[in-house]
């Protein structure tokens, strides 16, 4: 385990960050010390609610209002808590910088990327608008974009989110820094650019001998880039030390249950010989775009005459990066689309082109789950109503009190407690959230299910427990997955067969085990090799 | 599942509705709740004030035409004597000696004519005397002795130019005031809402449709509206608030429509459609609810700009008609007799004012306590 010596260039020491709020005072961050080496890649892991941002954010001085700091941060030896705004200046954005999550809303769209990485190196680092310039294609070719001295005349928004988060990383090293700090910088990026963005992380680091403070709740990252790591938990750091050590023997439980936390385990009976229960011929799906007046309007084909056969208590799991087009076939394959082509034929019905009263029988037999549980719950409505909603529709001659039994039945299905229906969706956390919208399905016994994307917006450690319910409510009642996801490491433990998917069209498709042992196409092996999965052999 | 649980269904915790939030972000905004503390003041002397007061707002009282406003009861005691030989000249008696003692007046009185009891009608109509008793007539009936008492009253707001008590005046116009302001921001929030919600769910042709219709009603220049429905449905307390509620919906719907259209897209409402809940299942439960806080927002802030519409026909002489009155009403006589009687403009615009900044205060505490993050 390192020790603080004459290399290091970053010293926190016993940092405590309280935030005033309505409810009192909230320990966000309760004496953690860091200590970041030169040149040295540390990373930060721990899940949502941990402090590990604020912990940082505190170390650069930009907590929200309503924060108060205690300890001490130390940049080579000169004391930063306390500083001046303008002292600090000197140091934050020039000596230690950060970048951020969100590429979208970092950089400001109205001015040009040139003029956006040019400012802080004439206002700081003492260039003239000349040289800056200069500097600024540099800097570009030297974060990998290509035609640098074209796309620094670039605005944002003619620019990918890989290619922003780019720009924002070459803003960060403008200055020469001795740190970046990189909080969550791939999280809004999908699996292969994150995989880029990782890799020239490394590569400048390398190169120019920064030390970088990695900020993450993603131990395949983590396990990939870094040297020393510090695990927290609820302000606290629990365990420290070296990459490989932590990963092989982890000493503190909670490090453990963040390791075991990547969902494992594989369906094993695959039902290739059960009846069809949904099958989609040639599903086709095209949005218009109005371009202006008098001209053809602009067709964007967002799912590409897609076929698929889905069986009784099969899971079928879709993969693609954002925009591939598998939440719109899924949303499609439902009858939710008005403007969708192709045959779909449910149980023996061809269902195609049905109008919404013709549907409404069978929408208690296919469901629907989304991603955000934060959007997905009425707001207003307590978690018994939301959950009997359906109730309302499909069995009207249920009495309020026997519509409450079932929301207790559906609430004890998803091992909720009960007592909770007579609560609001703000006052409970992702997972339960997740759960409840699970328990808004159940009660109504569907057979097909459409899960798109359910556990994405969730902390690894929940993700799995929400995998572990729906594999259990599937294998008690028999239920039919369509899964819908991003992430290769959960739909490879939840489903029968796999399908790929890429800018609307089915790349590959398979048995889960062909595809993820013998990738056939470029594609797909290299999504597998950007997912970072962790236990390859437990297949 | 263990079903033993379920059957014994553990008393259920209550829950708190992002609306108990918001209630006690409210109670905790020092300006909102002061001023729902004025407003309930003078909602509640507008109801039972009149009721209350001495004064009908309608009573005329010739001898106290525009009185300053004052603690002391009037009649002044300079007033009296003065008073008191001007009825008797009325009445064509000389007074030839005066004294008071205790409210209570004795004189002697002489007159060219003769003097009968019913001479103490000139003193009964006088605001200024009451119980007056003619007595000791002397045999030509030349002499008599009257003896009145002072009648007291209080005037705490003045009166008006035509001698009516300012104060339950300012207080009837109170609820002419706020009930115009409450049932036509009533009516524009009904239709708003409606009319909003439908369009923005549809969507599409419907909207299409629906929100030319509010354009071109838009266009209608609003005075024109108002003298049109006057002149077919002559002057009424009921059309004010039709008519200007039937306006300021347009606002309303509009407000509401674009509140829809971010709600539609919601994944609750998606969730609720793929579950098969009809269209109005899903406005009542879904949209209604959550589009409510801008527009219990834009109540607060919509009631005051109808009392002042109000005010402003009633300017123009096309709203309420004497002797009742309104806020606007009073306030521009006031400004004609600002020259002398400032009491007249000062009272109604006080109770005005003091209404439109609580209902500004109110809704901008509203706005704090229903959407904290924009703070």
């Amino acid at each position: 385990m390192s020790t603080i010596n004459e290399n290091t260039v970053l010293v926190i020491d016993d940092l405590k960050v309280d935030f005033a709020t309505n409810a009192g005072m909230v320990n966000a961050v309760k004496g953690v010390n860091i200590h970041v080496d030169a040149g040295e890649t540390v990373a930060i892991v721990g899940e949502s609610g941990s402090g590990k941002s604020q912990s940082m954010m505190a170390a650069m001085g930009l907590l929200a209002q309503n924060g108060q700091t205690q300890g001490s941060v130390k940049y080579k030896g000169q004391e930063l808590l306390g500083l001046s705004s303008r002292k600090l200046n000197q140091i934050r954005g020039a000596k230690i910088t950060m970048i951020f999550q969100e590429p979208m809303t970092s950089l400001d769209p109205l001015y040009t990327i040139e003029r956006q990485l040019c400012e802080p190196m004439v206002e700081h680092g003492g260039y003239t608008w000349k040289t800056a310039r200069k500097r600024a294609v540099e800097l570009l070719d030297l974060v990998g974009i290509p035609e640098p001295a074209r796309k620094v005349k670039a605005y944002p928004y003619e620019m990918s989110g890989g290619q922003r988060q780019r720009v924002m990383i070459a803003m960060a090293l403008a200055n020469d820094p001795d740190i970046l700090i990189a909080d969550e910088p791939t999280t809004a990026l999908d699996v292969t650019t994150q995989a880029q963005i990782l890799e020239l992380m490394a590569d400048l680091q390398k190169r120019l001998g920064m030390a970088v403070v990695f900020i993450t709740h993603d131990l395949g990252i983590v396990e990939r880039i870094s040297d020393r790591v510090y695990v927290m938990k609820s302000g606290e750091v629990v365990e420290e030390g070296d990459t490989k050590e932590i990963f092989s023997k982890p000493a503190h439980p909670y490090t453990r249950m963040l390791l075991d936390a990547e969902p494992t385990g594989r369906k094993l009976d695959t039902n290739e010989d059960k009846p069809v229960v949904l099958e989609g011929t040639k599903v086709r799906v095209e949005f218009e775009t109005e371009t202006g007046f008098l001209k053809p309007n602009h067709v964007l084909r967002a799912v590409n005459d897609i076929s698929i056969t889905v069986r009784e208590g099969q899971t079928v799991g879709i993969v693609g990066e954002s925009g591939s087009g598998k939440s719109t076939l899924g949303r499609a394959l439902l009858q939710l689309l008005p403007n969708a082509d192709g045959r779909v034929v449910y149980c023996g019905n061809d269902i195609s082109g049905w109008s919404k009263r013709q549907m409404r029988p069978l929408r208690k037999e296919m469901q629907l789950i989304f991603q955000d549980p934060f959007g997905s719950l009425s707001p207003r409505m307590t978690v018994g109503q939301i959950i009997t909603e359906g109730l309302l529709v499909h069995e009207p001659h249920l009495s309020a009190a026997e519509r409450d039994q079932r929301a207790i039945q559906a609430l004890e299905e998803v091992s909720m407690d009960p007592a909770m229906r007579n609560r609001y969706p703000h006052e409970f956390s992702g997972g339960q959230r997740q759960r409840i919208a699970i328990a808004r399905t159940m009660v109504l016994k569907p057979k097909l299910v459409v899960l798109d994307e359910p556990t994405s917006a969730l902390d690894r450690t929940i993700q799995k427990q929400v995998i572990e319910l729906l594999r259990g409510l599937q294998k008690e009642n028999g239920l039919t997955y369509l899964f819908i996801s991003h992430d290769l490491a959960v739909v490879r433990a939840m489903s029968d067969t796999v399908m790929v998917m890429k800018k609307g069209e089915v790349i590959e498709a398979g048995l889960t085990d062909d595809i993820f042992r013998n990738p056939k196409e470029e594609y797909t092996r290299e999504l597998i090799h950007a997912a970072v999965l962790r236990d390859d052999e437990a297949a | 599942m263990s079903v033993t649980s379920a059957e014994q269904s553990s008393a259920p915790v209550m829950g708190r509705s992002l609306w108990d939030d918001a209630r006690d972000r409210l109670l905790a905004n020092k300006a909102a709740v002061a001023s729902m503390v004025v407003l309930t003041v003078v909602t509640l002397l507008s109801i039972f004030g009149p009721m209350l007061s001495p004064h009908q707002f309608d009573t005329v009282y010739r001898d106290y035409v525009k009185v300053p406003a004052s603690l002391e009861s009037y009649p002044r005691l300079d007033q009296i004597e003065p008073g008191f030989e001007s009825v008797a000249k009325r009445a064509r008696m000389k007074v030839e000696s005066y004294a008071m003692v205790d409210d209570k007046i004795t004189a002697t009185v002489t007159s060219r004519r003769s003097i009968s009891e019913k001479a103490t009608r000139y003193f009964d109509r006088s605001d200024l005397f009451e119980g007056a008793v003619i007595s000791n007539i002397s045999a030509d009936k030349k002499s008599a002795t009257v003896t009145a008492d002072v009648q007291r009253m209080h005037f705490y707001f003045g009166t008006d130019a035509n001698g009516r008590d300012m104060m339950t005046r300012t207080l009837i116009a109170g609820r002419v005031s706020l009930t115009i302001g409450l049932l036509a921001t009533f009516v524009a929030i009904t239709i708003g809402l409606l009319y909003g919600t439908t369009s923005g769910y549809f969507g599409g042709k419907v909207d299409l449709i629906m929100m030319r219709v509010v354009d071109i009603l838009y266009s209608l220049p609003f005075i024109f509206f108002v003298i049109m429905l006057v002149v077919f449905f002559g002057r009424n307390f009921v059309l004010m608030f039709i008519a200007v509620g039937a306006v300021e919906w347009l606002d309303m719907a509009r407000i509401v429509r674009g509140q829809t259209l971010t709600i539609k897209r919601q994944e609750y409402v998606q969730a609720a459609e793929a579950m098969g809940v009809e269209n109005t299942g899903i406005l009542k439960r879904h949209v209604i609810p959550n589009t409510l806080g801008p527009v219990v927002v834009y109540m607060t802030l919509l009631v005051p700009k109808v009392i002042l519409l109000e005010s402003f026909l009633s300017f123009l002489g096309l709203g309420v008609q004497e002797p009742m009155t309104s806020w606007g009403v009073l306030i521009s006589e006031g400004a004609k007799n600002l020259q002398g009687a400032f009491w007249m403009l000062f009272f109604p615009a006080l109770f005005l004012t003091s209404t439109l900044f609580a209902l500004n205060f109110i809704g901008d505490g509203l706005r704090d306590a229903l959407d904290p993050k924009d703070r």
